[in-house]
């Protein structure tokens, strides 16, 4: 069987007013556009009163353009960094209540170890495991815990910060016209 | 001194400059019709259905250039604002509208009355409010306008539960200056950016200007002639883009696209370089897109970043006001004379004569459009509906002056036609207005007449009556073989009589020697007028490039019974 190449992967960060509202403001704008969000992680950032959005978005290169353009429109929008080609340190967390026997958890202690994970429930026949690390690192862990039995999970989607002492929201713009509302900073190729 | 924030409100308005407000109370509204009874200086016009006050407040919004305002009461009379609040947005039109809301403790609740306001216009607005406290009604209203009014323009939308309207407990402060970080409409473009737009034009050998209603909103219609003018580059105006320069400049070409000319069509794919200006590429305009202009390279000049690459990739996307880029690129393009190109544009003219309305001795629209823009001296505001009687009037009337067609472009607004003439003509008292309408539109808001008799609103309404939804038969004619169904309007209302039963002057118009004499009377009369004009009930509007499709499939003239259509 022929497997589809997977869709092309997106990370945007955007600072947005921290008010009543702009959550919505901003997930109505990606279903009235039909844009895909693949995660979205929302928290404070390190300015008062501003909250941190990081967006994994799929798509071609142009669309992902139409979404950082469309989002700076946006009032409560801030600014907006497209992340994708720079260095970046990008985590998520994730719970997984894994079932366990007598017979299972030494080995599924050992995978979590192994994952640097930390158990922080534990009962007779089941643990929760914590883990934070790069998407391919909690989906290796989830694959290998699945044949145990998760019978819940949770993940935090992606959170993203450029590495380095440059701050991400203030990437370079490496020459691309435009500025509606606020300032995308973006690098090359889109 | 304590105001309440009904009062604070009417203060912000006058802050603002607004001099109308378009509406219609109800109960959570109503603690700011009470204050607004002691504001005289806030004149509020009675509406009968809130969609008139919304599309008035746009009327008067294109006709002036200023923010229209409407008000109206929660639920109901907020959702019926709706389609107006739709259509501004559509076409960049800066318009506020104020609603109540139910109290705030009844909020969430379903109360009486209650609906969603913000959530449901948040699609649909260029932002919106939702005030919870008093102290915020001020600056909500002053960002309101500004962001109504700056960059891109589009309508925004003010929630105020009826308990912050009775609210006494602040003093009125009207903030310095607005207070919205995320917002900062781009002024000029970056130099670079100009200068690459520069080099494409004085390099294009086949190029043409673009020209939407940007350039309106922006005031950079004589940039644009200077532009043109200089380079001596051909322009082609967008259904809103129409009088953004003189229709007898010997450079204008009129529209493109689905109605437009077959020329500006055949123009457009033979084209070099395309320099769009304050426009979207909006598919009416384009057809299918991977045949728009495929030798044509882009310059794309809009204050919208997000209009830029969204349906034609730019070669040199610029983001910026359009009257200021304009003035920085002017300098940079030399003069030109491109008189190859004009040679075949002449030939192309000379080959598809699309304004041609033939020898008939029935009464056609095209005729009666010719007849009144020529015998009102082509210098009224021609406000239209939707439908075939507006692609007539965009294609069959003159415009000497900015801002003289006002018409719903984006959304496509039947029933526009009667507020929004209502607004431009309450905004311009100077000029003579006429709402061309269809019957179908007309009779979608004629409930407003009532607004403009008691307000003695001189409109001369001219309805082409062809007793059926005409662009909707004209498609199911081509598409759906014939086969016309919920088109025919079998029970109008005698309109000669609905103007008399409003106490104004009617006249019908079945004959093509009477049109001239009908036009003349209407513009004498002082006060509204309608004319019905009893038209040809069949006849379809050409040139017509199918939705979907590219010039190739362009029908240029109305097929003969039994032919392919």
């Amino acid at each position: 069987m022929v497997q589809a190449n997977p869709p092309e992967q997106h990370t945007i960060i955007a600072l947005v007013e921290d008010k009543p509202g702009v959550l919505t403001r901003v997930a109505s704008m990606f279903r009235r556009r039909g844009f895909n969000i693949a995660s979205l992680a929302v928290g404070r950032s390190e300015k008062r009163g501003l909250s941190r959005m990081t967006f994994v978005v799929n798509g071609e290169l142009p669309t992902v353009q139409q979404v950082t353009r469309q989002l700076d429109k946006l009032i409560d929008v801030i600014q907006v960094s497209y992340i994708s080609t720079h260095q970046v340190v990008a985590r998520e967390l994730a719970l997984m209540k894994v079932t366990t026997t007598p017979a299972t958890r030494g080995e599924i202690m050992q995978f979590a170890e192994l994952f640097s994970a930390n158990i922080v429930d534990v009962g007779s026949t089941y643990v929760v495991i914590e883990i934070t690390g790069g998407e391919q690192k909690v989906d290796a862990l989830e694959n290998l815990l699945s044949p145990f039995g998760i019978t819940e999970m949770v993940r935090t989607g992606l959170v993203a910060m450029v590495r380095g002492q440059e701050s991400g929201m203030e990437a370079e713009n490496l020459g691309v016209p435009i500025s509606g509302n606020g300032i995308i900073k973006m690098d090359s190729g889109i | 001194m304590k105001l309440s924030g009904a009062e604070i409100v009417c203060e912000s308005l006058l802050q603002e400059g607004v001099d109308l407000v378009f509406g219609l109370p109800g109960g959570a509204v109503l603690p700011l019709y009470g204050a607004m009874a002691r504001y005289p200086g806030l004149r509020h016009v009675l509406v009968r259905h809130e969609q008139a006050a919304a599309m008035a407040a746009d009327g008067y919004a294109r006709a002036t250039g200023r923010v229209g305002v409407c008000s109206a009461t929660s639920g109901p009379g907020a959702t019926n604002l709706v389609t107006g609040i739709a259509t501004a947005q559509m076409d960049s039109v800066p318009l506020v509208a104020i609603t109540g809301q139910v109290p705030r403790a009844a909020i969430g609740r379903d109360a009486f009355q209650e609906t969603d306001v913000t959530g449901i216009t948040l699609p649909i607005t260029k932002h919106n409010f939702l005030v919870m406290e008093v102290e915020d009604v001020a600056p909500a209203i002053k960002e309101a306008f500004h962001i109504a009014r700056t960059g891109r323009p589009g309508p925004v939308l003010v929630d105020i539960p009826k308990d912050v309207l009775q609210d006494l407990r602040t003093e009125f402060v009207w903030p310095d200056k607005p207070n919205l970080p995320g917002y900062h409409p781009p002024g000029e473009a970056p130099m670079s950016e100009v200068a690459r737009a520069a080099d494409l034009i004085n390099q294009a050998k086949q190029p043409v200007i673009m020209a939407g209603h940007g350039v309106l909103i922006s005031q950079a219609c004589n940039e644009l002639i200077d532009l043109a003018e200089k380079a001596q580059i051909p322009v082609i105006t967008t259904l809103l883009g129409i009088s953004s320069i003189p229709s007898d400049h010997v450079l204008n070409m009129g529209m493109p696209g689905m109605h437009g000319m077959a020329y500006n069509n055949l123009a457009i794919d033979q084209a070099d370089l395309l320099i769009g200006l304050g426009m979207r590429f909006d598919d009416r305009v384009t057809g299918r897109l991977r045949d728009f202009a495929p030798n044509a390279q882009v310059v794309h000049i809009d204050v919208d970043a997000s209009e830029l690459d969204k349906n034609v990739k730019a070669t040199v996307p610029v983001t910026g006001d359009l009257k200021k880029v304009l003035n920085q690129l002017i300098p940079m393009v030399q003069p030109n004379v491109h008189i190859d190109w004009h040679r075949r544009l002449d030939e192309l003219k000379a080959e598809h004569p699309s304004l041609y309305i033939r020898e008939s001795e029935e009464l056609l629209p095209q005729y009666v459009l010719n007849r009144l823009s020529e015998v009102s001296g082509g210098d009224c505001i021609v406000v239209t509906g939707v439908g075939q009687h507006q692609m007539w009037a965009a294609q069959h009337c003159t415009f000497r002056e900015p801002n003289t067609l006002i018409t719903s472009g984006g959304l496509g607004s039947m029933g526009y036609e009667v507020p929004a003439a209502l607004g431009a003509r309450m905004g311009r008292p100077d000029k003579t207005v006429w709402s061309v309408a269809g019957d179908g539109g007309f009779q979608m808001t004629m409930c407003d007449l009532a607004t403009a008799v008691e307000n003695n609103v001189d409109i001369k309404f001219a309805i082409l009556n062809n007793q059926s939804l005409g662009m909707v038969k004209q498609m199911q004619d081509v598409f759906y073989d014939r086969e016309y169904y919920a088109v025919e309007y079998s029970g109008n209302p005698d309109f000669v009589k609905l103007a008399a039963a409003y106490g104004i002057d009617g006249l019908r118009v079945t004959r093509k020697d009477e049109v001239d004499d009908a036009v003349r009377h209407a513009m004498e009369v002082s006060g509204p007028v309608i004319i019905d004009f009893v038209v040809k009930d069949d006849e379809q509007v050409y040139p017509w490039i199918p939705a979907g499709e590219s010039v190739h499939e362009m029908i240029e003239v109305q097929p003969a019974r039994g032919g392919p259509y």
